[in-house]
């Protein structure tokens, strides 16, 4: 069995387009709501981080083994002007654009594994991922 | 159009026929068309084949009205748009290999090509024009439609009003909720609005940011927010996210909310005993 999809992220509706089938694995996975709602939000997070600083990116959304783990990967990939000091976009409250400054930190909160790789100027890579208990 | 390709098509009508027709079948499941009858199919690529031939004789440079109706009628039904234009562009490739094969002169040969070209490119153009125009009508039309339902305030008791949001919040629709939060509260002299996030999928940080916002304009205004239909699981994902939505009272349900709404206003709800 291979899941997997991908979206490309240009506009707002394209967050949900990433969510909705971000939360059709889920539930094929075997995630329960509370877990759904987890995903679905780290992917909007994510997504709209893409959409908000990079422009256009991609947020691709796919099953995972580790061992007898089974668990649903998040990657979103954009080739925008990526982040200047990681350490403080991981802090609570920090923000560029008078957000809240919850999201990076908020996602790494909600998943299991989080993974950020990011170099000035040439883009973001984020990978997280949430195990099925 | 030249009178020579005229009767050079017309001679070959038969093998462009077959061609056009055995590389129709190959491109159905591009169009997705598997799912109709081998029947229709057949006579709606002959009706297509047939309206192209037509073209060629009256000799037009824009979809007359018939193949219009054809492409309006086809949409209608849910074909795609390259179902015709994917026909149209077969048909040329086909025809320029007949006329190739007709020997003529390399001069000659080019003509030819240069005025198939400039026949048939208008067609394809105009065909995707229309459609795409009447694309842009439906979206924008279900644009006013779905903003009229976006973001209701409706007054519930005297100084009590009630803003239902069902759906995705995007920035356009959060700039309509600050407006009309605003304007009803003031208008409707609200002293307590509850805004009921029940039908919101997914509460991330901008969507929380939001309410915030909207909660701290109303507060300016003299009215108090209170955010009810706060399901379990999008409890957990506000706390996993660090929001502090503490400025405000939350509740559950919209009666809770509601019961504490009159409570606010200093009134309450009572059984009435027989």
């Amino acid at each position: 069995m291979n899941i997997q999809s991908c979206v490309e992220v240009r506009n707002e509706w394209d967050i949900v387009k990433a969510r909705q089938s971000g939360r059709n694995i889920a539930k094929e996975l075997g995630f329960g709501t509370v877990d759904q709602a987890r995903i679905t939000t780290a992917i909007s997070e994510l997504a709209r981080n893409i959409y908000l600083y990079a422009g256009k990116g991609e947020v691709t959304i796919e099953r995972t083994e580790a061992g007898s783990k089974l668990g649903l990967k998040i990657i979103a990939a954009d080739s925008g002007p990526g982040i200047k000091d990681i350490r403080r976009v991981m802090e609570d409250g920090f923000t560029t654009s008078g957000g809240l400054g919850a999201g990076l930190p908020g996602v790494k909160r909600l998943m299991d594994e989080f993974t950020i790789d990011s170099k000035e100027n040439e883009g973001t890579n984020i990978t997280a991922i949430k195990w099925l208990r | 159009m030249d009178k020579l390709i005229i009767q050079i098509l017309n001679e070959s009508r038969e093998r462009i026929y077959s061609r056009w027709m055995d590389e129709m079948e190959r491109a159905r499941e591009d169009h997705r068309l598997q799912s109709i009858t081998d029947a229709t199919y057949e006579d709606t690529n002959n009706e297509l084949f047939e309206i192209i031939y037509t073209h060629i004789e009256q000799n037009v440079h824009r979809p007359t009205e018939r193949m219009t109706e054809f492409a309006e009628r086809l949409l209608k039904v849910g074909w795609r748009l390259s179902y015709i234009t994917q026909g149209l562009q077969t048909f040329r490739r086909i025809i320029l290999a007949v006329l190739l094969d007709a020997n003529h002169s390399s001069e000659k040969v080019f003509n030819m090509y240069d005025e198939i070209d400039r026949w048939i490119d208008p067609i394809i153009n105009q065909l995707i024009n229309e459609s795409s125009k009447n694309w842009e009508n439906t979206v924008s039309i279900q644009k006013v439609a779905l903003q009229e339902l976006s973001a209701p305030l409706i007054p519930v008791f005297e100084n009590i009003s009630v803003m239902p949001l069902i759906g995705t919040i995007d920035t356009e629709r959060a700039k309509l909720i600050m407006e009309n939060l605003l304007t009803g509260v003031i208008k409707h002299r609200s002293q307590v609005v509850l805004i009921d996030i029940t039908g919101v999928p997914v509460v991330d940080t901008m969507v929380a940011h939001h309410i915030i916002q909207a909660a701290e304009a109303v507060r300016l205004v003299g009215a108090q927010c209170i955010l009810v239909g706060i399901r379990p699981e999008i409890a957990q994902t506000i706390v996993n996210l660090g929001i502090d939505l503490g400025q405000f009272p939350t509740k559950s349900t919209l009666f809770k909310g509601m019961k504490t709404a009159l409570e606010m206003t200093k009134r309450q709800m009572i059984d009435l005993d027989e």
